[in-house]
């Protein structure tokens, strides 16, 4: 235990020793404190910046990405000179410049169920900036079975979500939403898009109520929910409780240790390949120009929304966006052969599967979307 | 019958392609109940009525619960962005 400030960190915190609710000693604390931020992205950004800011003393980082330009509209740890960077590099870099002072531990791996108790062990704190279900979950498990809390945030579109389950106190994201969304059903931040600023105010309210709880003051948001609309802002609070059925927090959870969350959540968590409908679908960018070249008049379908062909289409293609495929299906020939795309190949992939189970049967997936067409073959096309 | 008000979130919004409805329910209604009517009412929100978080007058409520008079219905999907 490191119970004193030098003269510069003094000076450096002088605003929270002013007041009384954290003052030396609660900067102490801090300094004597950990935090695990998982996710380096929209939420993590905010969260690990203002944490070293505060000088919470040991910051751990998880990510397995690197940085990309898409990701700087929101993801403001990051920037233009760390492109292509591994994002824990990147943000690391970041946090040392602004408080050298504090400790950064780095995992540059996916945060699996092999690896999620080892370094969550570790921290006093945990901090959901995940993107994906099953993440999500495992963090919810993790932080149940270790006792710790799991300061939480979520974010699609103009809405976010804030909450702190410590299921010591109160319930735990499963108490809310014991079972995961079909598959498909909420669109990524790479699909659905996001406010760049909305991480930003998610993901400061988070470290608000890390350094509440590493304090031990204040209210933090334990069995309460935040809920926010950046259009309408809106603040809207609702009282939770804890599930009597809860399988992970409940008098009778069964599930004592952590399961295969890729399974419960039907989906792919990380470095799944989601722009894929199966390799008996997909056809490449490249093939397709070929195809295209033979047969001119072959039928592509587009299944992106309406606004997103004034930043990229592929001419003659047929736009029905995904949402719509079930209703107008009778718009489209079974017996032609058709191309179904997409921005990145997801929701084409999606778009085969309602169409399949029609009875659809002479359909491909462009792989990668029409990013990979700009990329591979019409290089006039922006990416997005 | 119960007259009561829906606020959508989120990605129900999107589906139900409107913030808040009035609606007029049948009495002791549970929340189950109301899920199961507004999914065969309204097809395209069916899919988003198996992980809903649903609130009456701002409190969490539980499948089996009773939709009090004049209530005011939450509907907060899961949302996983980062």
């Amino acid at each position: 235990m490191i119970d004193e400030l030098s003269h510069e960190q003094i000076l450096r915190y002088s605003r929270h020793l002013l007041m009384p609710e954290v003052g030396l000693s609660g900067q102490i604390k801090l300094k004597n404190s950990s935090a695990l931020v998982i996710g380096t992205g929209g939420l993590g950004s905010p969260v690990a910046l203002y944490l070293a800011a505060a000088g919470v003393g040991r910051l751990g980082l998880v990510d397995y990405d690197t940085v990309d330009s898409s990701n700087l509209q929101r993801q403001v740890i990051h920037g233009t000179s760390t492109v292509g960077k591994l994002k824990v590099e990147s943000a690391s870099d970041r946090l040392k410049d602004l408080n050298p002072d504090i400790r950064i531990d780095v995992y540059n791996e996916p945060y699996t169920s092999e690896n999620a108790m080892r370094i969550a062990k570790e921290y006093d704190v945990i901090v959901d900036g995940t993107d994906n279900f099953p993440t999500r979950y495992l963090t919810n498990d993790v932080c149940v079975m270790l006792g710790k809390p799991n300061i939480y945030g979520s974010i699609f579109r103009f809405d976010g979500q804030v909450s702190v389950f410590y299921a010591k106190e109160g319930p735990c994201y499963r108490c809310l939403f014991p079972e995961p969304p079909p598959p498909g059903l909420v669109p990524s931040c790479a699909e659905g898009g996001v406010l760049g600023v909305l991480p930003g105010t998610i993901g400061t309210l988070q470290a608000t109520e890390a350094i509440k709880v590493l304090l031990g003051i204040g209210q933090p948001l334990i069995g309460k929910l935040l809920l926010y609309n950046a259009l309408d802002m809106s603040f809207d609070f609702v009282k939770l409780k804890k599930n009597p059925n809860c399988r992970v927090c409940g008098p009778n959870a069964d599930i004592k240790e952590l399961i295969d969350y890729e399974e419960f959540c039907g989906v792919p968590g990380h470095h799944a390949d989601d722009t894929s409908a199966g390799a008996n679908w997909d056809i490449t960018a490249l093939d397709l120009k070929e195809r295209l070249a033979l047969t001119p008049n072959l039928i592509l379908l587009d299944v992106r929304e309406p606004h997103e062909l004034e930043i990229a289409a592929i001419e003659g293609a047929k736009n029905i966006p995904l949402g719509e495929v079930a209703q107008r299906m009778s718009e489209l020939d079974s017996a032609e052969e058709m191309i179904v795309f997409c921005k990145r190949g997801s929701r084409s992939a999606r778009a085969i599967e309602i169409l399949a189970s029609a009875g659809f049967k002479k359909m491909k997936n462009l792989k990668g979307g029409i990013n990979a067409w700009a990329e591979e073959v019409d290089t006039s096309l922006p990416l997005y | 019958m119960n007259k009561i008000k829906l606020l959508f979130f989120a990605t129900i919004r999107d589906r139900a392609g409107t913030k808040q409805m009035d609606l007029e329910i049948p009495d002791n209604l549970t929340i189950q109940e109301l899920k199961d009517k507004l999914s065969s009412d309204y097809p395209k929100m069916a899919q988003s009525m198996k992980s809903v978080l649903m609130t009456i007058n701002r409190e969490y409520a539980f499948d089996e619960q009773i939709v009090p008079q004049n209530a005011e219905i939450g509907m907060f999907p899961p949302v996983s962005g980062g």
